[in-house]
């Protein structure tokens, strides 16, 4: 079966992002971008399920600015034998890309499609589901266990209290959580290798899909910081400040 | 223009986040009203009839939804949202999971972890990680959106009055089927709800340190245990423990953290607490940056002399 992996170019997990003076957005111009860190664990698991012998292709899929080329090999140097970009200049929300994933999904009839469960720069966590609604598969998100068998796949997911396990038919959307697995690094050989591994260019515009943004950003704000602490000298000192000024015990 | 609110429960009492979204859901103005999707369900949904401030019950009752599952219940909220302006889930992980699913099949964009309504369609959300907040407009006529629920008090859950109505069930979907849960044993308070939080992460070192240093002074406190991610992953303590952008979201009068460092990714799921305090022996930890009582020690002298002194 197939594997389609999607994937996202963010502002990599370690920057320390800057709200822009004029409040209309995060500054990230000149920051490190890399692979969303879900995104990577889904690509892992996919190349995961071909090592088996269950996954028979992967293909990694961006969609966003021309620069998502370089997260794309990456995701190829990981293991995806091929990628598609979906370009576009215009900004993305959820229910856009979960729409070109669809007209994807309808275009090369994977058994099985995982995503991050969410990425780290809008924190919506949105995607996966939305595609499962849209091209009416099953779904389970925050994966961290998938056993293939017969058409079937068994997903352990995590939730508030603990784990579930579901049994769903394939084809599936699955999104990854942070205990699926340890994404592997990249070696140079394979980078070199991915290099030569073929990359489609779709304008998102071909695939008749409406991309317009549903949700407007009016405004971006640093959050209200936190007045300064002090350092007690000791435990007794730090006991008398809890009880006698804070108050919380 | 009318509210749903989409209770979560587990067939017999609501969780207190369905309060919160309450809370959130009047604020959006208008009535609110509040399905409980359930197997069994007459006992939550008669819960759900006492919350202050709610007009109307919708119970829908089903084997269908023994489990949550998203493919079932989703498809009872669309059977519902045609006479509704606002569908408002708790930001857990069974509201994550459901509220795309409506939004996408109703053809419009999905809201995430609301902290703040500015008017009808106008809220205030983290991005990057808590390192900004936006504020965003829907642009749609249907507003989907999850609740983060340490932003909003929870609703008085008695007082109120409101009918309870049966509606019919939909049909099930043969998709996704249910195979079993391990649900962590837990006799503290629930993380998410917990007055006070004590925090473990890296530097306990085991999971046997975790438990013989941390639950002394979860014990005292009568605290709800947490962990960063670096415990979590080294398996110190439960995943369901770990607190931050990628676990759970917490908001305690009290939040202490023993030997976290304090990555951005550990301080988004904390830094709303009121009063942090931190015990490392590192002076450079990030976490001194935010808290209101650092100590530098080590924790392991310094938490058994907290326990003694409390």
């Amino acid at each position: 079966m197939k594997v389609l992996v999607a994937v996202k170019r963010v502002v990599d997990y370690n920057v320390k992002v800057r709200v822009k003076s004029d409040n209309t957005g995060v500054d990230i111009a000149n920051v490190k971008m890399s692979m969303n860190p879900f995104d990577e664990i889904a690509v892992e698991e996919a190349v995961r399920l071909k090592e088996k012998g269950i996954a028979t292709e992967i293909i990694a899929v961006s969609c966003g600015v021309t620069q998502c080329q370089e997260t794309l090999r990456t995701a190829m140097a990981i293991g995806a034998d091929r990628a598609i970009l979906v370009e576009s200049a215009e900004e993305l929300q959820p229910l856009a890309v979960a729409k070109l994933l669809k007209a994807l999904v309808d275009k090369e009839q994977p058994g099985l499609i995982i995503l991050g469960k969410q990425a780290i720069d809008d924190d919506c966590n949105q995607t996966g589901q939305m595609l499962a609604a849209l091209a009416d598969l099953p779904q389970v998100t925050c994966a961290s266990k998938i056993e293939v068998a017969d058409g079937k796949a068994s997903i352990t997911r995590e939730i508030d209290g603990g784990l579930e396990t579901l049994a769903v038919t394939l084809p599936a959307v699955m999104t990854a959580d942070l205990r699926l697995n340890e994404p592997r690094y990249v070696t140079l050989p394979n980078i070199m290798k991915a290099k030569k591994k073929p990359l489609e260019v779709i304008k998102a515009a071909d695939l008749g899909v409406d991309v317009s943004p549903r949700i407007k950003t009016l405004k971006v704000t640093e959050p209200p910081k936190r007045s300064a602490g002090i350092k007690v000298p000791d435990v007794a000192a730090l006991v008398a400040k809890l009880k006698n000024e804070a108050k919380v015990i | 223009m009318t509210s749903l609110v989409i209770a979560e429960h587990d067939n017999t009492t609501l969780k207190v986040a369905t309060l919160n979204t309450v809370t959130a859901a009047l604020a959006c103005g208008g009535e609110v009203h509040v399905l409980v999707a359930g197997a069994n369900a007459a006992a939550a949904a008669a819960a759900a009839a006492q919350i202050t401030g709610v007009s109307k019950v919708l119970h829908a009752d089903s084997e269908a939804f023994a489990h949550g599952l998203a493919e079932n219940v989703a498809a009872q909220v669309l059977a519902l949202a045609g006479s509704y302006s606002h569908l408002l889930f708790p930001a857990t992980a069974s509201g994550k999971n459901i509220a795309p699913r409506v939004a996408a099949k109703l053809d419009v964009g999905q809201i995430s972890d609301v902290t703040q309504v500015d008017s009808p369609d106008t809220f205030e959300r983290p991005i990057y990680a808590g390192n900004a907040i936006a504020i965003v407009q829907s642009l749609d006529a249907v507003k989907v959106i999850t609740v983060r629920t340490t932003g909003f008090d929870a609703a008085p859950a008695s007082g109120g009055s409101a009918t309870v109505e049966s509606v019919t069930a939909v049909a099930a979907s043969d998709k996704a089927t249910f195979v079993g849960s391990e649900i962590a044993k837990n006799d503290r308070p629930e993380l998410t709800a917990a007055k006070i939080i004590v925090s473990g992460g890296r530097a306990l070192g085991s999971h046997d340190k975790f438990m013989e240093i941390m639950t002394p002074l979860a014990d005292k406190l009568g605290a709800a245990m947490g962990a960063s991610r670096a415990a979590v992953d080294a398996g110190y303590a439960p995943n369901d423990w770990q607190v931050g952008q990628t676990g759970k979201i917490v908001a305690p009068q009290l939040y202490i953290a023993c030997g976290i460092s304090g990555a951005i990714q550990h301080l988004a799921g904390m830094k709303d607490s009121k009063v942090i305090v931190a015990i490392n022996k590192d002076p450079e930890a990030p976490i001194f940056s935010v808290a209101d009582y650092g100590l530098e020690a080590d924790l392991f002298t310094a938490v058994p002399e907290l326990v003694t002194a409390l």
